[in-house]
């Protein structure tokens, strides 16, 4: 026994603790419950990783039944392998650096316990997501760090614009939950169970019209959790929570988790050729979309969302290019830098003291050099620049990508460029030029900027962690050789995306603008994000309210159905009417009826008698 | 032991009359201890029961009304154990509740709750359909005092309206009853309204039919079903708060259990003929989705709970038509489920209705910051309503979901946008009354939760803890009377192969074949 529950149980009694007893605890009781259940449970990791040694197989630990209707039965299981492995090293260790970067971070915010709280609380979902060992406690996860992200995001839940974020969040990662529901139910009549270790290795005998069906509805809810195309839209909003959570669900944790679902379940993607191949075109659409978007941000966590969107896409060419090993590494290598990126980012909005807006700062590479450099090995490591991090994990899954299909490879590339041009121009504008804002930028404290420190030398070096090679048991490498000129071609991409920006905000500062206007009607469009939200407003959200609204509320319930009840009781009103009429309490009129009456009777006794005669 | 359950409500009742009207605590006093009375003698109901046996168990019987062939006789399945069970708690919450909530006619609240808790336990328990028929109309009679009495400005219209739709239902009820009761005279040679006598009868499907449609009416009614729900927003609206949660967490169960005991097992026919069904299911769909629709929009914090209701309640009926084990086991512990959550909903609405005397959501706001403790019950109760993994709502959807896809899986794919939606209007609510600054000064000052009302708040939120992370238990005590009545209604279901391999409708085997013209 690893006692594997052990790992996403500690952040859970940090929660409980903080959650309970929080607001009448010293803030350092709250720091050391919730700093210490995480780190323990990166240190229990670790152990167990140690313990089970080479992990060729997958370790399994059953607890209990959790509910069993009709032939299905639901374990309370937890397993371990490979990918597994992989995903909690970077859950509890990016999580655990992320937790003491907020320790300084959030130490001037009110709430500090409930903060604390709802952050264990993510842990242990999170861990449980990657931990469980059939579909169904994957989905308890799944859910649980939805739930987590929609306390976090509307953390400051006084603003307005935080709890819209935060419902939007919530409401659209249902839209995909309706797809991984319904994945799970057909999961249950094809294969009988929800077990990883049951259905898997059944893939290969299942039709492949069913396994593309499963294939596609998983992915719907990929899309939502992931935020991919179309449901991509909630992630930018999301950035009203507090950097920190940006950083640990909205970049490094939760958003991967549609990437781990569909490497998870590889076994039917091999097997529906159709659902993988929607894979690689969702991913590449989303990758290419988002990016064009970031060009144009001015807030700097909306650049680094729209580039979390866009890097997840890439994530998601590369296993519908069949390299999973490839989308997991990019998971592991973009942990890293993102994480960084919006810590640091964290950094230079304390340094300004809540200034987002990229115009408006400028000059902070004197001013608060240590975020500078940590930030910078975030950029060459995004830029994928040889040797940093994100360049082998990039570098994998461009070439997956066109070994599937060469124009692929392409696109890719074009998104590189693009990446590195906007990340170089939020680094130029931010830190280069002279300072354009009013502040008194400071270097945060180093309890901020050793998690920076970290987190820099994983960018810089994450790339030599072969995780393809670690995952080959459970991936097999794909074939094809490493193509010197396909490597040089996206490095020199990156590279003239970064000369790009460098030209236009700081050789010559202005041609950006320039270029902005020249485009005129296009730029309108990227900057207004294409103006998405508004279509999904008028096309879904409106006409589901007023139709709501207008058509059942009013039309058929207090039209149609009561207005028929009504109708009856009117009828009964009025045939009551008629008959109270002749209830009138007068002897005389009373004498009259019974006389009429009399003589009806008497003549239909006289006509039925007598035609019986 | 069941009469005792059963009584101990009524013979509280019988000593409450003899306390003076005047003396307002101790009537409360009483009424209290006899609740809990209730609840406590019904707790080893569940230590006796034995869930190894599909049948009727603790069964009661004596003659009532030999020249009618009317017994008294009760016993209790798995069914009817954990709706007692959830009958005799929320009762004694409600009337717990209602200590400092109700001021004037005291006595006579009292008097209708007590009299209410054993007519519902009545429906639960009657193994005999004349009896059956005797609580059901007996439940009507108090619920229409507590509305037409102690609810809010329209209470007159809503009472009435809530009697006759009941009514209605109820007589056309009787019709199907005395049908059977006329047909087993015939068939038989003696009168009986005895369930199991009943079963015994061999009907043409097209009289079987005729008497679904009647059972049908009163059942859907009562649960609501679309489009029969509209009485069910004013009821709610004007009810005084114990009286929704009793009203939300246990009467409308009073149609769904009248599904599973009755339609069910004496017309396994016309429970299984096709144009049922899918009517049936349809209109559970509809209900689904509109009820959640039309929710969405309210403006009134507590309509918005009762048409919830209805889309809550068309899970448990689609699961009860999906006509599996899944389908049924979720539906019954759904319905305990929401008898959890939306009497939580309801009481949530009563603490702040104490308070402020509106329940129009745009006089709230940033309730969150003037009353935490009342914000993490109620994210509790919303959590549960909206089916979050870990709370009991999530286990009985999940269940009924994975029935309704057996059968036919476009119902199950109609049946997950309600899941979307009930994300949406809840957590819609919960901004726009706990979230934000607080816009309206009345609010600033408002007193968060009493430890009296957290008491209220405690076992629910336990209970929906439970049902979320073991609900095995649950699933184990409906096993075996789920199994008998999937059996009843289609033969040879257990024998048969496998739903993997031959399910009752195509599953979906062609992912880009057009959706068989679907339920709409």
């Amino acid at each position: 026994m690893q006692h594997l529950w052990l790992i996403p149980v500690l952040p859970l009694l940090g929660f409980l603790l903080n959650g309970l007893f929080g607001r009448r605890l010293a803030k350092g009781a709250v720091t050391a419950i919730a700093l210490g259940s995480v780190l323990l449970s990166f240190a229990w990791v670790v152990k167990t990783l140690v313990g089970l040694g080479a992990l060729e197989t997958a370790y399994i630990e059953r607890y209990f039944t959790w509910f069993q209707s009709g032939d299905l039965r639901v374990g309370a299981d937890l397993s371990v392998d490979r990918l597994t492995a992989v995903m909690l090293l970077v859950v509890t260790g990016v999580g655990s650096l992320i937790h003491i970067y907020a320790v300084g971070y959030m130490t001037h915010e009110g709430g500090y316990y409930r903060f604390f709280a709802y952050l264990n609380l993510f842990m242990f979902f999170m861990l449980v997501l990657v931990l469980g060992a059939n579909f169904l406690l994957l989905f308890v996860g799944w859910e649980g760090v939805g739930l987590c992200s929609y306390l976090l995001i509307g953390f400051y839940f006084l603003k307005k614009s935080a709890t819209d974020a935060g419902k939007k969040a919530f409401i659209v990662n249902r839209i995909g939950d309706f797809g991984f529901s319904l994945a799970m139910l057909l999961i249950v009549i094809t294969f009988g169970s929800l077990d990883f270790g049951a259905v898997f290795p059944a893939a290969a005998s299942k039709p492949e019209s069913t396994l593309t069906l499963i294939g596609l509805l998983l992915l719907l809810g990929a899309c939502g959790k992931s935020a991919q195309a179309p449901l991509y839209v909630w992630l930018p909003d999301a950035m009203e929570g507090p950097t920190p959570v940006s950083a640990l669900i909205h970049a490094a944790t939760m958003v991967t988790a549609g990437v781990y679902m569909v490497a998870r379940s590889s076994a039917i993607y091999l097997h529906a050729h159709a659902a993988q191949e929607m894979v690689a075109y969702i991913g590449l659409g989303t990758a290419v979309f988002a990016a064009t978007i970031g060009l144009a941000q001015n807030d700097i966590k909306k650049v680094f969302a729209y580039s979390t969107v866009s890097q997840l896409g890439y994530m998601f060419l590369g296993l519908g290019a069949g390299a999973f090993s490839a989308g997991i590494f990019h998971l592991v290598t973009h942990a890293f830098f993102k994480a960084l990126l919006f810590l640091g980012a964290g950094s230079v909005i304390h340094a300004l003291e809540g200034e987002q807006d990229l115009r408006h700062m400028g000059g902070l590479r004197t001013r608060i050099p240590v975020t500078f450099w940590t930030l910078a090995c975030a950029w060459v490591a995004i830029a994928g620049i040889p040797p940093f991090a994100g360049f082998h994990s990039k570098d994998a899954i461009l070439l997956a990508a066109h070994h599937h299909a060469p124009w692929m490879y392409w696109v890719g590339v074009l998104t590189a460029a693009m990446t590195a041009f906007y990340v170089s121009r939020a680094m130029f504008l931010a830190f280069f030029g002279e300072p354009r804002g009013h502040h008194h930028p400071h270097e945060s404290p180093p309890v901020m900027t050793a998690p920076l420190a970290v987190l820099a030398l994983l960018s810089l070096a994450g790339g030599f962690l072969d995780v393809p090679k670690f995952l080959e048991p459970l991936f097999p490498l794909s074939e094809g050789a490493h193509d010197f000129a396909l490597v040089a071609i996206s490095v020199v991409a990156g590279l003239a995306g970064i000369g790009l920006a460098a030209l236009f905000y700081v050789v010559k500062p202005g041609l950006a603008d320039a270029v902005a206007n020249a485009l005129g009607g296009l730029y309108t469009l990227v900057y207004n994000k294409y103006f998405v939200d508004e279509l999904y407003d008028a096309a879904v959200v409106r006409p589901v309210e007023t139709g709501s609204r207008e058509a059942l509320w009013k039309g058929v319930d207090a039209g149609l159905i009561d207005g028929a009840a009504n109708g009856v009781a009117s009828i009964a009103r009025a045939t009551g009417g008629l008959l109270r009429l002749i209830q009138s309490g007068n002897i005389r009129s009373y004498a009259t009826w019974v006389v009429f009456g009399s003589i009806l009777v008497l003549v239909a006794i006289g006509l039925v008698g007598g035609g019986a005669r | 032991m069941l009469t005792l359950v059963l009584f101990t409500p009524l013979a509280g009742l019988l000593v409450l009359l003899l306390i003076p009207s005047s003396a307002k605590n101790a009537i409360r006093l009483w009424a209290n201890l006899t609740a809990f009375a209730g609840f406590l003698v019904s707790l080893p109901l569940v230590s006796r029961f034995d869930k190894s046996n599909g049948g009727f168990q603790m069964v009661e019987r004596a003659d009532w009304i030999p020249s009618l062939g009317a017994k008294y006789l009760i016993g209790i399945d798995g069914i009817s154990l954990l709706l007692v069970m959830l009958t005799t708690l929320i009762g004694f919450l409600a009337i717990f509740y209602s200590w400092t909530a109700i001021e004037d006619r005291v006595k006579e609240y009292y008097a209708m709750f007590l009299l209410l808790q054993t007519g519902m336990l009545g429906v639960f328990v009657s193994l005999d359909f004349f009896l059956f028929y005797v609580f059901w109309e007996l439940v009507l009679v108090p619920m229409y005092f507590i509305i037409g009495v102690w609810g809010g400005p329209r209470k007159l219209y809503a009472a009435i309206k809530f009697f006759l739709y009941t009514l209605a239902g109820s007589v056309l009820m009787l019709l199907g009853i005395l049908t059977l009761y006329f047909q087993h005279h015939q068939q038989m040679g003696f009168y009986t309204f005895e369930i199991a006598d009943l079963m015994k009868i061999d009907m043409p499907l097209g009289l079987q039919q005729w008497v679904f449609w009647s059972f049908f009416v009163g059942f859907a009614i009562k649960v609501p079903m679309f489009p029969f729900h509209t009485w069910l927003p004013d009821a709610h609206v004007e009810a005084p708060t114990a009286g929704s949660v009793v009203l939300a967490s246990v009467l409308l169960k009073m149609g769904t259990y009248g599904f599973l005991r009755f339609s069910l097992p004496l017309l396994p026919k016309a429970s299984i003929d096709q144009t049922i069904v899918q009517a049936l299911a349809v209109l559970s769909i509809i209900g689904i989705i509109y009820g959640a629709l039309v929710s969405l929009m309210q403006k009134d914090w507590k309509k918005l709970i009762a048409y919830s209701s209805v889309s809550h309640l068309g899970f448990c009926t689609l699961g009860i038509f999906a006509l599996n084990p899944n389908g049924i086991s979720g539906s019954v512990i759904q319905q305990i489920n929401h008898g959890i959550s939306t009497g939580m909903l309801f009481l949530i609405i009563g603490v702040i209705y104490e308070r402020r005397h509106t329940r129009e959501i745009s006089e709230y706001g940033g309730l969150a910051h003037v009353m935490p403790k009342y914000a993490i019950v109620f994210a509790f109760a919303m959590l549960s309503s909206a089916g979050m993994p870990l709370l009991n709502g999530f286990v009985g959807e999940f269940t009924i979901l994975q029935g309704a896809f057996e059968t036919n899986w476009v119902w199950a794919a109609f049946a997950v946008t309600g899941v979307v939606l009930g994300a949406a209007y809840l957590l819609w609510l919960y901004q726009r009354t706990m979230l934000g600054q607080v816009t309206n000064g009345r609010n600033l000052n408002l007193p968060d939760l009493r430890w009296s009302e957290m008491a209220v708040f405690a076992p629910l939120i336990a209970w929906a803890v439970w049902i979320g992370v073991y609900p095995k238990p649950y699933f184990d005590i409906l096993e075996k009377p789920v199994a008998q009545l999937v059996e009843r209604v289609r033969p040879g279901y257990f024998a048969g192969p496998p739903p993997g391999e031959a399910p009752l409708a195509a599953p979906p085997v062609a992912p880009v074949a057009p959706a068989k013209a679907g339920p709409r």
